[in-house]
This record gives structure tokens, sequence and C-alpha cells, in this order.
């Protein structure tokens, strides 16, 4: 399993490879990684099946407990399923509908990050392998939004999704600690059957919170919803696989994977359902704004996940309906949707619209297409043979055995909506004249739609198929075994009353559609959005601000800020501990220590009388070389060579520099305020020096280095052997940083020149 | 800078000071010096010869253009940290060996990468610097 993962990513990164050597074939060469993969997983199903979970670990920071270790159970198996099986057909549709794009190499290797993330995700156990995982999606997703980065459009949709949901896996990330700490384990196998002390713990609801908002920001549920159809700006691949069948589940997966740890208590029970009954409205209502094909679809998934979030929370009330609801739903929706959007960008791809209004007679040119679609749409719309019905059906026992009345009729009117769009998108392609010109696209754009339709008319006809593997997705959500009877026909009761009526309920709005998407669309309606914006907006103007006062541009305005927050800080910090101190039984000066004195001094006065940038700059060096001559007379000479070379170079460095910027003209007299700024500074260093003298000295240290240099850094050189080997890394740092400082002058100096000379 | 003392000079200041830097970077384990020292002195070498000679003739002095040496540098160290992770040691612990008489170890290649950083982008910057110096501009 750990193998699996791996060669998901290293698969990925050979994708431009791949595409640069293969040209246009590389689609369908490249969706052999996805397949490969869904095959592995397919050969561990019988194991998971029967009852077992497999557990892998890899050791990562042991000390810390963190590990990439990876659990399979049911509900990992599926989503694994769905990954790598929904995987194989976007990646051979991306070949087809971005034939020809000059970045496709680039398209493939996040496409295929995204999916080796995702499947980390599932399978992860460690939590921080989680968070990890978790984090990479949003990061993939955010690239692929943003795929076409020259519209501005892209890029926005892109930066809020990434906002959004790496917000929340802020949120996700404290949730997920504070979980660890009340269990004690940071692995989620072991959380998992600590239910009772988790809920009985004090820190039970900040952790719930925490960990609710990661889930709604990634799975899109109110009011954190409108960043998934604004992601629409992504290529249609990505919105069919990211945006509805895999990534935007991620949230509904914690939820449904946490739920025999957190849920059992009132407070998830209800906030699941109030959010996910909130979300389904949410989604259903916006639906009427919209003529886009793929707004319209994006509106729905909204609708689903806040349908699938709303099961969960009913999973502790109801005895298995809901938990087998959860697992029939959820995989009916990735099938369904990821075909619909699949056939939509085949519909854009060769009539040039996604509008529905002005679409019209497709079947008689896109006949294959309109199969998937037609299939797709009545799994959608919950209607008999497919497995889109059993699903809705199994929701509707859960919702009538435990949510009150009035909760089950606002989820029929949801699904309502849901039907409408299934006519809405079947229509075209049937009623009115299919444009010019327009055929049916090539096989990689009509057979991932064909066969994931076709799938859920498979396992709708034989629902003993799915039947196993839905209990252990069941039972892993349930936290106990669950065996249930899934049957496409289950006999006249409630539930199939419900669905009639939704289904007339669809028809009803269909036909009221034109008219009401007219009225709503006139008009944007304020939602969770402007808040965002606003917080955005908000955000900018405050570091605007900050940039004004900070950022002046001037050198001698950031030494000032620099300087002043030094002898602030460390002036409080001296006053506030009481270290000031007059060193006691300090011996007297020797005549040459007096005489390096004076002539420091000097410098130091001239330094402040003179009015040439180049005359200061050379009686600084005095106080430079007597500090340096110091350090000769304390026995360092390591720190005196290196004092008189950084002299030495600062002054050519200062005096080029000078020479660039001669209109700086004489230093101006008085300047009192940068004057007392210069005696604070060097006050307070001097009290700092004193205070630290009067500290009694601590030899471990000196000691430690001066014993071990020789035998264990095969240096007499005790300062160097420290530099290059003791404390090695912090060398390595350090060089980084001088490496990078000398690329900073370099980059400015290159651009100056530029500008001059344009 | 036209002055023929400078430009007499400074080619035997430069060779010396070269040696001299070099010279302290090999002794800095045993005897006060070491790649930071040693970087130092050469990039004094350098901008003494490019005062005297101008910019593009000390460039011709450099094997690589320095912020090359910066990348090279930056390598040499990273790498001499990587031998004892493979013999199942923490990270840059030092490995020594004997070769002819003479003890070497990675901490040695190590300093001649901070040597080779530190001289590369201090030299950058002064090269830089005294280019530009050339094409003086008004503003600023």
């Amino acid at each position: 399993m750990v193998v699996a993962i791996i060669v998901a990513f290293v698969g990925a990164l050979t994708a431009p490879w791949l595409h640069r050597w293969l040209g246009h074939a590389a689609g369908w060469v490249l969706a052999l990684l996805p397949l490969g993969l869904a095959f592995y997983f397919a050969s561990l199903l019988p194991e998971v099946v029967g009852g077992q979970t497999l557990r892998h670990s890899l050791a990562w920071v042991p000390s810390l407990g963190v590990n990439f270790s990876f659990y399979l159970d049911g509900l990992s198996l599926l989503f694994a399923l769905l990954i790598t099986g929904i995987g194989t057909f976007i990646v051979i549709y991306s070949g087809g509908y971005l034939k020809g794009h000059p970045d496709l190499g680039r398209f493939y290797l996040v496409i295929l990050l995204f999916m080796a993330s995702m499947l980390g995700l599932v399978l992860a156990d460690n939590i921080v392998t989680l968070f990890v995982m978790w984090e990479l999606t949003s990061l993939t997703s955010y690239l692929l939004i943003g795929f076409h980065h020259s519209e501005f459009r892209s890029r926005r949709a892109a930066t809020q999704a990434l906002l959004v949901t790496a917000g929340g896996g802020l949120a996700l990330l404290a949730g997920l600690i504070l979980l660890a700490l009340m269990g004690g384990s940071l692995e989620i196998s072991e959380l998992l059957g600590q239910g009772q002390l988790l809920r009985e713990h004090p820190l039970y609801l900040p952790a719930l919170i925490l960990v609710l908002l990661g889930a709604f920001t990634k799975s899109a549920q109110f009011p954190f919803h409108f960043w998934l159809p604004n992601a629409m700006e992504a290529p249609t691949p990505v919105s069919a696989y990211l945006h509805s069948a895999t990534m935007v589940k991620a949230g509904v997966y914690l939820l449904a994977r946490l739920q025999p740890a957190l849920g059992g208590s009132e407070v998830w029970s209800s906030t699941l359902m109030l959010f996910g009954l909130a979300t389904l409205l949410t989604g259903a209502t916006l639906t009427f704004r919209h003529t886009d094909l793929k707004r319209l679809l994006a509106y729905s998934t909204v609708a689903a996940l806040g349908a699938l979030v709303f099961l969960i929370g009913l999973v502790p009330l109801t005895d298995y309906y809901a938990a087998m609801g959860f697992a029939t739903f959820l995989l009916a929706h990735s099938l369904y949707k990821g075909g619909l959007f699949m056939a939509a960008g085949a519909v854009d791809h060769e009539a040039g619209t996604r509008d529905i209004t002005q679409l019209g007679g497709l079947f008689r040119v896109m006949p294959l297409t309109g199969v998937a679609v037609v299939l797709a749409g009545l799994s959608l719309a919950g209607l008999p043979p497919v497995l889109g019905f059993i699903g809705k059906e199994v929701l509707y026992v859960a919702a009538l055995q435990a949510a009150p009345a009035w909760v089950v009729g606002l989820a029929v009117l949801g699904f309502a909506v849901g039907a409408m769009l299934a006519l809405l998108l079947v229509v075209p392609f049937f009623r009115g004249q299919p444009p010019q010109k327009v055929h049916e696209g090539p096989p990689s754009l009509w057979l991932g739609p064909l066969v994931l339709a076709g799938l859920g008319l498979l396992l709708g006809l034989f629902p003993g198929l799915y039947n196993p593997l839905a209990d252990a997705v069941a039972s892993a959500v349930k936290g106990k075994t669950v065996a249930y009877h899934l049957k496409l026909w289950p006999g006249f009761n409630l539930a199939l009353l419900l669905s009639l009526l939704t289904v007339l309920l669809g028809v009803g709005f269909y036909f009221l559609y034109p008219r009401l998407q007219a009225w709503m669309a006139q008009e944007p309606i304020p939602g969770p959005e402007n808040a965002y914006v606003a917080l955005l907006r908000g955000l900018m103007r405050l570091a605007a601000g900050v940039e004004r006062l900070l950022q002046s541009g001037s050198l001698r305005a950031y030494l000032a800020w620099i300087f002043a927050g030094l002898v602030g800080l460390v002036g409080l910090a001296l006053f506030r501990g009481g270290a000031l101190f007059w060193p006691a039984g300090a011996s007297s000066p020797r005549l040459e220590q007096v005489l390096l004195l004076a002539l420091m001094f000097l410098g130091a006065i001239g330094a402040l009388r003179l009015r040439s940038h180049l005359a200061m700059v050379v009686v600084l060096g005095l106080v430079g070389a007597g500090v340096a001559l110091v350090f000769l007379l304390q026995n360092a000479p390591d720190l005196s060579i290196t004092q008189f070379l950084v002299e030495t170079l600062t002054a050519i460095l200062i005096a080029l520099v000078l020479l660039q910027i001669r209109s700086i003209g004489p230093v101006p007299r008085g300047r009192w305020l940068d004057k007392g700024l210069a005696l604070g500074l060097g006050g307070v260093v001097t009290l700092l020096m004193l205070g630290m003298l009067a500290q009694p000295f601590e030899p471990h240290l000196s000691q430690f280095f001066a014993q071990k240099s020789l035998p264990e850094g095969f240096g007499r050189n005790i300062v160097n052997v420290i530099l290059v080997d003791f404390r090695g890394l912090d060398t390595f740092g350090e060089i980084t940083v001088v490496g990078l400082a000398g690329l900073g002058v370099w980059a400015l100096l290159k651009r100056r020149r530029r500008e001059e000379q344009p | 800078m036209n002055t023929l003392i400078l430009k007499t000079t400074s080619r035997f200041l430069f060779t010396l000071l070269l040696l001299l830097s070099v010279f302290l970077l090999l002794r800095g384990h045993n005897e006060p010096g070491g790649g930071f020292i040693g970087a130092l002195v050469a990039v004094g070498a350098y901008a003494l010869f490019a005062l005297a000679h101008g910019v593009s003739a000390a460039r011709k002095l450099l094997p690589l253009p320095p912020l090359r040496l910066v990348g090279w540098g930056l390598l040499v160290a990273l790498l001499s940290a990587l031998p004892a992770l493979l013999l199942g040691r923490p990270l840059m612990t030092g490995q020594w060996f004997s070769l002819l008489g003479v003890k070497l170890g990675t901490p040695i290649l190590f300093d001649i990468g901070v040597y080779l950083t530190v001289f590369g982008a201090l030299l950058s910057a002064i090269f830089g610097l005294e280019e530009a110096a050339h094409h003086p501009s008004e503003d600023a």
C-alpha cells in the first residue's frame, strides 16, 4: 500500500516527460498508472470485504509518533477505487479535451500528483500524514483551477478556493492535534476505539468545531459553498474529477472516517444534519439562477455534498440505513456526476457552448454522449433502474426513521431540484435542431462518461455486485458490522412514495424553471461570498497601511525602525529583568587598551562631526580596526582576522554604493533625532554587555568544545571545528543566506540597469 | 583608477593574496583561518585587482561567473553532508580518511563550500556595484 502511493507520486513526476515523448497518445498511456492502481486496489477487495483491515507503516519521525502509516478498510477502499477508477478515464479524457494545449504536460503532472495526494489522504492513518496529503490536494486543486493562468477569473477562482480550503485546513490541523492530545495517539485507527473518552473530554467541543471547519470548507458546505461553483473556471476534466467526484468529498470522507470516534453526541448529529440540509437547499435554490451546464452541475454537487453530510449526521440515530445510504449515494453520485461533467465538457468541446438554452437536437449527432447523459440523468433524478435510485431510497428510509417530518420534506424539495436538473440536461439532446457541423468527439471524450454511466446502470440492475463492499463501507462509518440487503425494488413503502413525489415535483420545477431562472438571475444575491470579499479587501487595506508605515522605501526609515525597536525592546527587557549591573572587580585597564579605546573614541566622534559620507566611512574604519586589535590583544586571532577583513570589504562596498548615489550631498547639520537614536542604541548595547558580564560564566559549552574539538572533530582550531563540524548545519543555513543575498544584490543591480537602458 | 603604482603592485598583491587565501582555507582546521576568512581575503584580492585594472579584466581571471560559484559552493557543502547518511550516521557527521599521510574529511569539503559561496556572493556584489558605478544614474 505504501508502495502504491509512492508509485503514484513517482508516476506523476514522469508525466511531462512521457507527454513530450509520446505526444497525443500520452493520455492513453498515462491512464495505465491509475488503471494499474485501480486493479491493485480491486485485488484487495476480497480481504476487505471479508472484514479485514490492512495497515502498513513507514517510520517518518518515530520519536514524535509521526509515521507514514496507511490503513485500508471498506471506506478507504471505496474512495481509493473511485480515485483510481475515475482517474483512469479522466486522464484519457484530458488527452482529448486539452489536445494540443501547450501546457498539457504540466496538466498531466498536476492532475496525477493530485490523484496521488488524494489516495494518500483517504488511506492515511496517521493524522500528520493525513494533513499533509489534505493540504497537497488543496495545492494541486489551486494549480488546476488556475490552469488558464493568463485569465483573471481563473486566478481569482483558484485563489478563492485555496484561501477557503487552506484556511479550513489550518482549523483542521488544530482540531486533529486536539484529538491526538485527547486520545493519546496520532493514529486514527487507535482514536476510533476511544469514542467514549473523546466525547466526554472537556475539549470535545472545540476539537469538533475545528474539525468541522476543515471538513465543511473542503466539502463546500454552507456557508463556505461559494468557492465550488467559482472553481468551474478550471478545465472540465478537473471539474469532473476534483470538484465533483473526489476532492470535494475529502471533507465528507473525514467526517465519515471520524464518525465512530466523534459521532454519537447530540451536537454532532444536529450540527451535521443542520448544515447538510442547509447546503442541500442552498445548492438546490441557486441552481435556478444558471443556464451554464457546468455551473448547474456545480450547484447540484453542492446539494449532493450537503446530502452526504446530512446522512453522516443521521448515522448514529438510525440502525444502519443512514450508513448504507451513505455508502450507496456516495458511489452513485461520483459515477453520475463525473460522467455528466465529462459529457458536458464533450458537448462544450464539440458544440462550442455550455448554455442549455442554446443547445438542441444533440442526440442525433452525439449518440454515445447522449446515452451516457440519459443514464447518468436517470441516476441524478433518482429513477429506477440505476444506482442513484437505490441510494436515494435508502436515504429516504433513513431520514424517515430518525429525522422530523419537516426535514424530510425539505430534503424531498432539494432532491426534486436534482430531478429537474436531470430533465434540463437530457432534453437538449432530443428537442430542437442540432447546431451545424457538430459531431461526436473522439473516443477519449465519450468513453469515460459512457463507462461511468454504464456502471451506474449495471450496479442498479445487480446491486448484489456492490452489496459486499457497501456493507464494508457502512461498517466503517457506523463503527460496527453492518449487513444489509440492497435491492432495486424494495416494494411499496413510504420512501417509494417520496421518490414519486420527488420526480413529480422535479417535473413541476422543470416547467417553472424558465421563468424562475429569468427572475433569479436578475440581481446578484448577497451571500457568504460577500463576507469573503469584504474580509479579503480589509486584509489588503490593512497590509497597505502597514506597508505605508514600514516600507516607505527609505533606507534611513528602515534602519530607524529597526534601531528604535531594538532600543525599545532590549531596553525594556533589561529594565524589567533588573539586569542593570556595574561589573564588580574589573581589573584596571592596561596602557595599550587605553590607547586603543582613545583611537576608537576619536573615530566615533569624527563620524559625528564630519559632513562627507566617504570620510565618515574611513573614520568609522578606525572603530572597526580598533575592535579587531582588541580581539588580537585578547588572544582571539580568528575573530581579529575576520573583523579586519570584514571592515575592509565593508569600506569598499560602502564606497562603491556611495559612488552610485552622488546626489546624496553632504550630511546635513543637526539631525538630533538620528543622533539620539544612535546614542540610545550604543547605550543599550553597552548595558547589555555589562549585564552579560555580570552573569556567572557558564563554562560547560566552552569546555565541551575545547575537549572534543581534537578527538572528535580532528582539528585544533576550535572556532573552525565549531563552524564546519559541531555547528555545521547552522553554517550551512548562514552560507545559504549569504548566497541568496548575493543573488538579491545581483537582481537589484540588473533590474536597475534594465530600467536605465530599455 | 589610473595610477601606475597601483596597477603594478596589484598584480603581485593579487597573486600573493590568493595564495594566502588558499593557505588560510586549508590550514583553518588547526590554525587560525578557515573557509570564511579565506574567502574574504580572496575577495579582497579580486576587489583590488578590479580597482586597478577594471572589472572586466578581473572577471577574466575567474573560472566561473561569481553567482555560479555560489551555486557550486552550496552544492559542495550539501554534498559534504551526505556521506554520513549513506553510512547510516546522522546527517553531517564528519567522515575522515587518510590519503598518502594527509588527513582528509568531509568537514574540509564543507569548508570549501563555505569558501566558494562567500567568495561568489561578495564578489558578485562588488563587481556589480563597481560596474554600475561606471554607468551612474543621477536619480536615487
